[in-house]
């Protein structure tokens, strides 16, 4: 899905909140025709409230929501007619299969061969067509998802709105629903508005990722932009950074310290003055491995420490190790690698980074929880 | 001949006098629990879908309707339509008007009183998911509706349940006036009074029978009330 220029939903100045407490802050969020936007975070950073209030479903206590650049009664009118919404846990009434998925078109006062027709083509694009007529009560999570779905595109949306389609399924409907929703999404060129807490799902499948805590933004961009350069610990931590270095700021030179980790010094992005003490995220998978003895000089690499495997754990076609160097580290190599270095514990090797692999924050504040995730690629 | 058999012959052969007793029965329970329906469901459901500040006690004043004395109803009745009362004019005491008041004004609570309950629990998530689909006001509220499409038929045959079997009102109101006033339970008092109980035992088994059909009809009525499609 190619991200076109201009919104087509805004919102600005979004506050709401219940019972004294404020579930949303957004001072300005967009989605623009075509794309989609995948906001992520933990549970109860206020993501669904903002699809409501975004999807006029729900009124902010302050602030505007605009459709097409319209806002008020007239925008809420062609934007129900815009859109189509499939919530965490959808509600079905008690029928068949084609009653639910058609309900959208019988209420918008479609023909009822029309209906018939265009729910048997989208159920067939969604592989449930042998479930029209089963009663709804009958289907398993994953199918009750897919027909929310097609309940969904029969309607033929301008806007999508997903509430953690695939939060309350198992691994293998997940994936089978997220390539549905990749595959049918770009196909009719949907704009979508994705809520979710799996960071996988987030950064695979969205042109952009919006970042939410606590009912704020805390990034916008695109996956590449918010993998690549965090804009904070929280941001950094829930796409998947280790935080076991830290130190203190020796040097600063444009948008990049030097930091002394106790016996070594280290490169990384990042703006503090010498004398801050800081932490340092990086991936485990951005650690690259070799042995011990290879000249610093011929790396193009800036950070180099040697450090003694201290666990080994195999992952599938992966092996997660955790080192003692100066610091902790924990890396990510291939199987293949793991063999070819035999890094079992006691083993020793080099360790290598990019200064651009690793990102300097501030120590304190100290970093909040991180959400339940899955693997960025998962 | 034993007065069961005797019944059931009275039943089946067709005997005008059961059978002008039977329909004039079911034409003014009938029209009552129409009448009640009328009233109560839009009231029950309102006040069920709705969040008002004197809601409570209007919940409250409901809930009392289902314990209103039949004989009292009557006598309220009564007291309204008799010459000295303020309907006095109207000369409707002991007309099968009258008896249908009354009894909408016993049916009246429970219709309402039941169709509330069932509709204020209805989730949330329903009417969100209706306005999502794009439902109108009105086509939400249907939609909600049709989840308790069950529970409001359940209260409507719990009216009838109320005003069927009832003696009380109607005989203070009706007067017991045969051709004109008298209903299955009204006779079933007064041919035990006076010892014919074949035609009492026949009554019975009809007024039985009638509370029986009439409840499942109405089950079956609230399967098939709201199809595909009508809520568009």
């Amino acid at each position: 899905m190619n991200t076109a220029t201009g919104p087509l939903l805004g919102g600005v100045g979004l506050r709401r909140s219940y019972g004294g407490r404020t579930a949303v802050e957004v001072d300005r969020i967009e989605l623009r025709e075509g794309e989609m936007l995948a906001v992520f975070g933990p549970n109860g950073a206020g993501k669904s409230t903002l699809m409501r209030l975004l999807a006029m479903l729900e009124k902010p206590d302050d602030g505007e929501v605009t459709f097409r650049g319209g806002s008020g009664r007239p925008a809420e009118r062609a934007l129900r007619a815009a859109s189509a919404v499939v919530f965490q846990r959808p509600h079905f009434w008690s029928d068949s299969v084609e009653y639910n998925v058609g309900l959208g078109l019988a209420l918008r006062g479609v023909p009822r061969p029309e209906v018939r027709a265009r729910s048997r083509v989208v159920c067939e694009q969604l592989a449930i067509s042998h479930l029209l007529e089963a009663p709804i009560s009958r289907l398993s999570g994953g199918e009750a998802q897919r027909v929310a779905l097609a309940r969904a595109l029969v309607l033929d949306p301008e806007i999508l709105f997903l509430d953690e389609p695939t939060a309350n399924l198992d691994t293998d409907s997940r994936l089978d629903l997220r390539h549905d929703l990749e595959r049918v999404a770009r196909e009719r060129a949907t704009s979508v508005f994705l809520i979710t807490h799996d960071r996988g799902e987030a950064f695979h499948l969205a042109d952009r990722v919006a970042v939410i805590r606590d009912g704020k933004l805390v990034q916008t961009g695109t996956p590449k932009e918010i993998y690549e350069n965090p804009a904070d610990v929280y941001t950094a931590r829930v796409t998947g950074a280790e935080f076991t270095i830290s130190g203190d700021v020796t040097r600063a030179h444009e948008r990049m310290v030097t930091v002394d980790i106790g016996g070594a010094s280290l490169v990384a992005l990042g703006e503090a003055v010498p004398g801050t003490p800081v932490k340092i995220a990086y991936r485990p998978e951005d650690l690259v491995l070799g042995p011990p003895d290879v000249p610093p000089a011929d790396l193009s690499t800036r950070n180099l420490v040697v450090a003694t495997v201290e666990e080994r754990r195999d992952m599938g076609g992966l092996v997660r190790l955790r080192l003692r160097g100066p610091v902790e580290l924990v890396a990510l190599v291939t199987l293949d690698a793991a063999e070819e270095l035999g890094v079992d514990p006691g083993a020793r090797v080099a360790v290598r980074a990019k200064a651009t692999a690793l990102h300097a924050f501030a120590a304190a504040p100290p970093a909040p929880p991180a959400p339940t995730l899955s693997d960025p690629a998962g | 001949m034993d007065p069961l058999l005797e019944a059931l012959r009275l039943i089946t052969s067709g005997d005008l006098y059961v059978w002008n007793v039977i329909l004039r029965s079911l034409q003014i329970s009938g029209s009552a629990l129409l009448l009640a329906m009328v009233i109560g469901l839009p009231i029950g459901i309102a006040v069920g879908l709705t969040r008002f500040r004197l809601r409570l006690p209007v919940v409250a004043v409901i809930n009392a309707g289902l314990a209103f004395p039949p004989v009292v109803v009557g006598l309220g009745v009564f007291l309204f339509l008799s010459r000295a009362g303020p309907l006095g004019d109207l000369q409707l005491l002991y007309t099968p008007a009258a008896m249908i008041g009354a009894q909408a004004i016993l049916a009246g609570p429970y219709i309402a009183a039941v169709s509330l309950a069932a509709v204020e629990n209805i989730r949330p998530d329903i009417a969100l998911q209706a306005r999502a689909l794009g439902a109108s006001r009105r086509q939400a509220i249907l939609l909600q509706l049709r989840e308790v499409r069950t529970s409001l038929v359940a209260a409507v045959a719990a009216g009838f349940g109320a005003i069927i079997s009832e003696v009380g009102a109607v005989m203070m109101v009706g007067g017991n006036i045969l051709g004109e006033t008298r209903v299955m339970t009204t006779a079933i008092v007064l041919e035990t009074r006076r010892g014919n109980f074949d035609v009492a035992i026949a009554m019975g088994i009809v007024l039985m029978l009638i509370a029986l059909c009439v409840n499942a009809a109405l089950l079956l009525l609230g399967r098939r009330t709201i199809r595909r499609g009508q809520v568009a």
